[in-house]
C-alpha cells in the first residue's frame, strides 16, 4: 500500500508527460486525477492504520548507494509523521488536480501541466517516507525541480522564467548547507539512516567536532548546516527572496506546492530530526529565532502588498514561520499540527484566490477589483471561511473556533510557556504577526469583495463564479478549514499526543503540559490582537478608505521599507549577483585571456619567434658550437642527478 | 572467454576497421557511405565485445584480470602487458560507447569522410589501450599517440580557428608528456622495470626522488585534466572541434588525467601525494569557482559547456586526493558520468548546430515551443549536470562531498559551492535557448529530433538516470580497487618518513 501510494503519481506524471499526445488533454486529466484520488483514499487507510493502530513500518527497496561504509537504501517508511504527511500532501493534490481541471481548461498545454503535478506529487511523498537523509535529499531536490518547472510553466514570460530559476537558485544555496550537513552526519555517526543515527545520538551529545577552521559542539553545527537547508525550502528571513516570486507559477501550483505542501518540507525536517535537535539547544535556540524573526518580518511585508496572490505568499512565509518557532522550542506536535491546519486553509484561500482571478480574466491586482461579492458569492463565502481559519478565530472560552484557532493559539502558548528568552521573543512577535495577519487578511478580504468596484466595466460585468469542477474541491479544503483543528486537537497535541505520535517526533510532554496551563491573559492575548487587526481593516478599508492612502503617506518611509520587502532583492542584486557577474567577466578576460595564454601559450609563441630569431644566428655551422651545447647539457643533467642522489 | 585476449581484441578491432576503410576506392559518395557504415560497424562490434569484459569481470577482488602479457623488447625487459581492474575497466566501456555514437553523430560530415571515419577509428583503438596497458612504454604510447588523431579531427574538421586551437590543445599537452616521459625514465632507472603492477607492488621509491616524479606527472595530468590555470587550452579546442571531437575530448580524453592519478600518483608516488595534496586541493578548489563564474558569462554554448567541464573535474580532483573511500569513488564516478554527461551535452548543442549553423546563445530561444523532444533531452543532461539527485551527475558529486568533509572541511565548503554555481549557469542556459518566446522565424522552422539523433541520445539518457537510481553496480566493480588503492597508501604512508617542505629545498 505504501508503494502503491508513492508511486501512483509517479506512473501518472510518466503517462501525461511522454503520453499526453496519445491521451489528449481530456485523457491526461483523467488519468493523474484518478491515480492522485486513489492515492489519497489509500493514504486515509495507511492514517488510520499508523497513526491510531500504531503499525508503523519500513518498506525496504532497493539499494541506493554503496561506497565502503557509505551505505543506504531507497526504503519507504511510514510512521504516523508520514502518515500525516501522506494525507496532507496527497489530500491537497488531488484537490488541486482536479481543480487545475477547471482552471487551466484554456491552457494549451494541459498534458505537460498534469504530468508536473504529479511528478511533484511524487517527490514530495519521496520525501516525507525516506528512512534517511539522502533519500530526503532526493525528495528535497526533486521537489524543488518540479517546483522550478511549475513557476515556469508560462516559459515564454520573461519574469516566470526569471522566478523559477531564483527559486531553484536559493533552495541550492539552503541545499549546500544540507549536503555538508549529511556529510557532517556520516562523518560523526558512520551511517545516514535514521534509526541508527537516533540510537547513536545520545552517546555523541558531547563530542566536539573541528569545522571551519574551529572546534564547534558537534550536533549544533550540524543541526545548523542542515536547518540550512530547511530554511531555503521554507522561505525563512534570508533564503525567503523567492517565494512571492513564486507566484508567477499556475495558481493551483501555488496553492500545491508554495503554500500547503513543499515549502513545509523544512518544518517536517525539523520534526523527522527532532532526535537531533533536541540534543543541540543552541541551534533550536536559533531555529526559535529564525521563525519568530520571519512571522514578524513576512507579515509586515504582507500588509502593503497590492498582489493578491503575493499577500497570500507572505502570509505563507510568516506561518510558516510560526512553525518553526513551535519547533523550536521543542513543541514538534504543535508545529505539525499547524502544518497540518494550514495546508487545508491556505490551499483554500489560494485557490479561493485562483477562482477570483479566474472571475477577473486573470487580473491579480486588489486595486483594481472590489465589490465582487454580489458577483460571486459562493467563492466569498470560501474566502471568508480560509480567512477567519487563517487569522485563528475561535471563542478562548469555549474552545470552539476555526483550524487556525486551534493549532496558531497552541503554538503561541508553547512560546510563552518555554519561559526562555528566545521563547519571549517569539511569544511577543507571534502576537504581534497574529495582528498583522488579521489586519492584511481583511484587507484582502475588503478590498477583493467589498466596496465600490474598482474594474473596469467590462471585466466586472462578466465576472462570474468558477466552474463546479473549481468550486467543489474548495468544499473538501473548506471542511478541514473549519474541522481539522477540532478533530485532530486531542491527537496531535493533547492527551492521545504520545500514542499518537509514538516516537516518530520527539514529544516532549512537558512543553505541551505547561503550555496548557499558561495565564489566562496570555491565551487570550492573540485574540484580542486578531479581532483588533480585523477591525483596523475594516476602518480602513470599508468604513473610511480614505483612511489607507493618508496612512501610508504619513508613515511614509516605513510604508516604503514595507512595500519594497525590506529591499532584500535589491541588497542580494548588489552582494551576490553583480559581483559574481563582474567577476565572471573579469576572470574570463584578464585572467583566463590576458594573464593565463598571455603568459603561457601565446606568451611562449612570440618569445619563440623572437628566441628563434636569435637562436638562427647561433646555428654557425661549426661542429664544436654544437658538441659544446651539449656538453653543458650533460653538465647540467649530471649535476642534477648528483644534486638529487644525495 | 578466459583464453582469449580480449582486451587485444577490444583495443585493436577498430584498427582493423579502419584499415578496412582505408582500402576502399571508387566514388566519392560511395566511398564516403561505405566508409561510414564500415565505421558504424566496427565500432559497434567493438563495444559489444567489451561487454563481455563488463560481464566476466569478478568484481569482489582488485586484482588486475583479463592480463595478457608477453615480451616484447626483451633487452629491456619491456613486454607487452595488457590488464583492466576496478577503475580501468568502466573507462574502456565509456570508449567504446561513446566511438559508435559518435559516429552516428557525424553522419552528415561531408568533408573527408573516408579520413574523418579512420581518425575515429585509430583514436578508439588509442583510447582503449591507454586504459588496458599495464605497461609504462605501451602507456605512453597510447596516451601520447591520443593526440595524434585529436589534433587532426580539431584541426582538419574544426571551426574557423581551428589551426590556433589544434596547436594550443597540442603544445600544452605535450609540454606536460613531456615531463612525464622524463619521469618515466627515472622510474625505470631506479625501479628496473616498466611494468606497472610490478612497480606499484614493489614500490618503494625514495621520498625526495618521489616529489619530483609527482610534479612531472603532475604537469601532464593536470593539463590533460584539465586544472586550473592550465585550462585554457580546452575551451578554444572545444569550441573549434567538430561535435563527435568535443565529445570524445570531454566523455574521455579529459579523464586520462585523472586516471593517470589514479594509476600512477597515488600508489607509486604516495608520500609525494600526501606532500601535494593540499596544493592540489587549492587549484581544484579555484578552478570550481572560478571556471563556474566565468562559464556565467560566456556567449557560445560549447564555451560555456566546456568551462562547466574544468569545474566538474575540479570535483574529481578533490575527491581523488581526499583519499578516502567516498571521495576516490566519487571521484571515479564523477568522471563516468560526466563522460556520460557532458558528451551528450555536446551532442545537444550539436543537434542546433547542425541546423543553424551557430553556437550563440543569443540566436537562441522559445525552442520548447518547436522542439518539445529536443527540450526533454536538454532537460535530463542539464539536470544530470547540475547534479541532480536520481541523476548519474548526482551520486559521484555528493561522494566527493561526504569524501571532503572528512578530510577539510573549507574544501567540502568550498566544492559544494559548486553545487550552487553550476546550476546557475547551466539553468540560465537553458532558459536563454530553450525557454522564452519563440519570435526568430528561422528557429519557427527548425525541425525536432529524427530518429537518428534520438538513437544517438538514448542510450546516454537511460545510463544518466539509470546510474543515478541505481550505481551500486559501478560501485561495487569499483569498491576493492579503491579499496586497496587507500590500503597500499596508507601502509606506505605508514612505513615511509613524509617528505616535508625542507626536503624539497635542499
Amino acid at each position: 500500500m505504501d508503494v502503491l501510494i508513492v508511486f501512483l503519481p509517479l506512473v501518472g506524471a510518466i503517462l501525461a508527460g511522454l503520453f499526453g499526445k496519445l491521451l489528449g488533454d481530456r485523457g491526461s486529466q483523467v488519468v493523474t486525477c484518478s491515480l492522485l484520488i486513489a492515492a489519497a483514499v489509500l493514504s486515509v487507510f495507511v492514517f488510520f492504520d499508523v497513526g491510531l493502530h500504531g503499525h508503523a513500518r519500513t518498506t525496504q527497496l532497493f539499494t541506493w548507494f554503496d561506497s565502503g561504509t557509505f551505505e543506504l537504501n531507497w526504503a519507504l517508511r511510514v510512521d504516523t509523521l508520514t502518515a500525516v504527511m501522506f494525507c496532507v500532501v496527497t489530500i491537497v493534490s488531488a484537490v488541486v488536480h482536479v481543480y487545475s481541471v477547471g482552471y487551466m481548461a484554456e491552457d494549451r498545454s494541459i498534458p505537460r501541466f498534469q504530468s508536473y503535478l504529479s511528478l511533484f506529487t511524487f517527490f514530495m511523498l519521496m520525501l516525507v517516507s525516506s528512512d534517511n537523509l539522502v533519500q530526503m535529499f532526493f525528495g528535497w531536490e526533486g521537489v524543488g525541480l518540479a517546483s522550478y518547472l511549475l513557476i515556469g510553466f508560462w516559459y515564454e514570460k520573461p519574469s516566470a522564467c526569471a522566478a523559477a530559476i531564483k527559486a531553484f537558485l536559493v533552495n541550492r544555496v539552503g541545499d549546500v548547507g544540507f549536503a555538508l550537513g549529511i556529510a557532517g552526519i556520516f562523518l560523526l555517526f558512520g551511517a545516514v539512516d535514521y534509526d541508527t543515527i537516533f540510537q547513536a545520538v545520545p552517546g555523541q551529545a558531547d563530542t566536539v567536532l573541528h569545522v571551519f577552521g574551529r572546534d564547534w559542539h558537534a550536533l549544533t553545527v550540524l543541526c545548523l548546516l542542515l536547518f540550512l537547508g530547511a530554511m531555503g525550502k521554507s522561505a525563512q528571513l534570508g533564503l525567503h527572496t523567492w517565494l512571492p516570486d513564486a507566484m508567477e507559477g499556475p495558481t493551483p501550483v501555488s496553492a500545491l506546492i508554495h503554500a500547503a505542501t513543499m515549502v513545509t518540507a523544512g518544518v517536517f525536517m525539523v520534526c523527522r530530526l527532532s532526535p537531533i535537535f533536541e540534543y543541540a539547544p543552541d541551534a533550536l535556540t536559533v531555529v526559535t529565532i529564525v521563525g519568530a524573526s520571519t512571522a514578524f518580518f513576512a507579515a509586515t511585508v504582507g500588509l502593503t502588498q497590492n498582489d493578491i496572490k503575493r499577500v497570500i505568499a507572505y502570509s505563507t512565509c510568516s506561518q510558516l514561520g510560526y512553525m518553526f518557532f513551535a519547533a523550536g522550542v521543542s513543541a514538534y506536535g504543535a508545529a505539525m499540527f499547524h502544518l497540518m491546519t494550514h495546508a487545508f486553509f491556505k490551499a483554500l484561500l489560494f485557490l479561493g484566490a485562483g477562482a477570483v482571478i479566474h472571475a477577473m480574466h486573470h487580473e491579480q491586482d486588489m486595486r483594481k477589483m472590489g465589490g465582487l461579492w454580489r458577483k460571486i458569492p459562493v467563492t466569498y463565502t470560501l474566502m471568508w471561511i480560509g480567512s477567519l481559519a487563517l487569522c485563528g478565530f475561535g471563542i478562548p472560552g469555549l474552545d470552539i473556533g476555526f483550524a487556525g484557532f486551534y493549532s496558531k493559539d497552541m503554538i503561541i502558548e508553547a512560546a510563552f510557556a518555554a519561559h526562555s528568552g528566545v521563547g519571549d521573543y517569539a511569544y511577543w512577535l507571534g502576537v504581534i504577526a497574529a495582528f498583522m495577519t488579521a489586519f492584511y487578511s481583511f484587507r484582502l478580504l475588503f478590498m477583493t469583495f467589498h466596496g465600490k468596484t474598482r474594474a473596469d466595466h467590462h471585466t466586472f460585468d462578466h465576472a462570474h463564479e468558477a466552474p463546479k469542477v473549481m468550486i467543489w474541491p474548495l468544499f473538501v479544503l473548506a471542511t478541514g478549514a473549519v474541522l481539522a483543528g477540532a478533530v485532530f486537537y486531542g491527537l496531535f497535541v493533547g492527551e492521545g499526543q504520545l500514542a499518537f505520535w509514538n516516537g516518530a517526533v520527539f514529544s516532549r510532554s512537558d512543553v505541551l503540559e505547561a503550555a496548557h496551563h499558561i495565564p489566562e491573559w496570555a491565551k487570550v492575548l492573540p485574540m484580542v490582537m486578531t479581532l483588533a487587526g480585523i477591525g483596523l481593516a475594516w476602518l480602513m478599508y470599508v468604513r473610511s478608505p480614505e483612511l489607507a492612502p493618508k496612512a501610508a503617506a504619513a508613515f511614509r518611509p516605513l510604508y516604503l521599507f514595507s512595500f519594497r520587502k525590506w529591499y532584500f532583492d535589491e541588497l542580494y542584486d548588489r552582494i551576490f549577483v553583480q559581483p559574481a557577474l563582474y567577476l565572471g567577466r573579469g576572470f574570463w578576460t584578464t585572467g583566463d585571456g590576458a594573464v593565463i595564454d598571455g603568459l603561457g601559450p601565446d606568451g611562449v609563441a612570440a618569445a619563440t619567434r623572437d628566441i628563434a630569431q636569435r637562436a638562427s644566428r647561433l646555428q654557425s655551422g661549426y661542429l664544436y658550437h654544437y658538441a659544446f651545447a651539449m656538453l653543458i647539457g650533460v653538465v647540467v643533467l649530471v649535476t642534477w642527478y648528483i644534486f638529487s642522489a644525495l | 572467454m578466459s583464453s582469449w585476449p580480449l582486451l587485444s581484441l577490444v583495443t585493436f578491432l577498430p584498427l582493423v576497421g579502419a584499415v578496412f576503410i582505408l582500402a576502399i576506392r571508387g566514388e566519392q559518395a560511395v566511398v564516403s557511405r561505405n566508409a561510414r557504415y564500415v565505421a558504424l560497424w566496427t565500432s559497434l562490434i567493438t563495444f559489444a565485445l567489451s561487454l563481455f569484459i563488463w560481464f566476466g569481470f569478478k568484481p569482489g577482488t582488485a586484482d588486475f584480470q583479463f592480463v595478457e602479457k608477453a615480451d616484447w623488447i626483451k633487452s629491456f625487459g619491456i613486454s607487452y602487458h595488457m590488464g583492466v581492474d576496478g577503475i580501468s575497466m568502466p573507462f574502456v566501456l565509456l570508449s567504446t560507447l561513446l566511438t559508435p555514437l559518435c559516429v552516428l553523430a557525424s553522419w552528415k560530415m561531408e568533408k573527408r569522410v573516408k579520413e574523418y571515419m579512420i581518425a575515429f577509428l585509430v583514436l578508439e583503438t588509442l583510447m582503449v589501450g591507454t586504459f588496458c596497458a599495464l605497461d609504462f612504454v605501451a602507456f605512453y604510447m597510447f596516451f601520447e599517440g591520443v593526440l595524434i588523431p585529436m589534433f587532426l579531427i580539431i584541426g582538419v574538421w574544426g571551426g574557423p580557428r581551428r589551426v590556433y586551437s589544434a596547436f594550443k590543445f597540442f603544445l600544452f599537452t605535450l609540454a606536460g608528456s613531456v615531463l612525464m616521459l622524463l619521469a618515466i625514465l627515472a622510474i625505470y632507472f631506479a625501479g628496473g622495470t616498466t611494468d606497472i603492477p610490478t612497480l606499484i607492488s614493489q614500490g618503494h621509491l625514495d621520498p625526495q626522488l618521489q616529489i619530483w616524479l609527482w610534479l612531472a606527472f603532475f604537469a601532464s595530468f593536470a593539463v590533460k585534466i584539465p586544472m586550473w590555470p592550465v585550462h585554457t587550452w580546452l575551451p578554444d579546442a572545444h569550441v573549434e572541434a567538430p561535435t563527435a571531437g568535443s565529445v570524445i575530448l570531454a566523455g574521455v580524453l579529459l579523464k586520462m588525467g585523472g586516471y593517470g592519478f589514479l594509476r600512477f600518483s597515488l600508489p607509486m608516488l604516495p608520500e609525494a601525494t600526501h606532500f601535494f595534496a593540499p596544493l592540489v586541493f587549492t587549484l581544484s578548489v579555484v578552478a570550481i569557482i572560478y571556471t563556474s563564474l566565468v562559464a556565467l558569462v560566456q556567449k557560445d554554448m560549447k564555451k560555456l559547456i566546456a568551462y562547466s567541464s574544468v569545474a566538474h573535474m575540479g570535483f574529481v580532483t578533490v575527491g581523488i586526493f581526499t583519499i578516502t573511500q567516498q571521495g576516490l569513488a566519487g571521484a571515479v564516478f564523477q568522471m563516468l558520468s560526466h563522460g556520460i554527461v557532458s558528451a551528450a551535452l555536446f551532442l545537444v548543442v550539436g543537434v542546433v548546430y547542425d541546423r543553424l549553423h551557430t553556437r550563440e546563445i543569443e540566436r537562441y530561444g522559445g525552442l520548447a515551443n518547436s522542439m518539445p523532444r529536443y527540450s526533454l533531452v536538454f532537460m535530463v543532461f542539464m539536470l544530470a549536470s547540475v547534479g541532480l539527485p536520481g541523476t548519474s551527475g548526482f551520486v559521484g558529486e555528493f561522494l566527493v562531498i561526504v569524501g571532503a568533509f572528512q578530510v577539510n572541511t573549507w574544501v567540502a565548503l568550498l566544492t559544494a559551492s559548486g553545487m550552487v554555481l553550476g546550476a546557475t549557469y547551466m539553468l540560465w542556459l537553458y532558459r536563454k535557448t530553450i525557454f522564452g518566446a519563440l519570435t526568430k522565424p528561422d528557429l519557427k522552422a527548425m525541425a525536432d529530433l529524427e530518429l537518428r539523433e534520438k538513437l544517438v541520445f538514448a542510450p546516454l539518457i537511460a545510463l544518466a538516470i539509470f546510474f543515478g537510481v541505481y550505481p551500486k553496480p559501478l560501485l561495487d566493480i569499483m569498491g576493492p580497487s579503491v579499496d586497496h588503492l587507500i590500503q597500499n597508501y596508507q601502509l606506505a604512508l605508514e612505513a615511509g618518513h613524509l617528505p616535508s617542505l625542507a626536503m624539497l629545498l635542499h
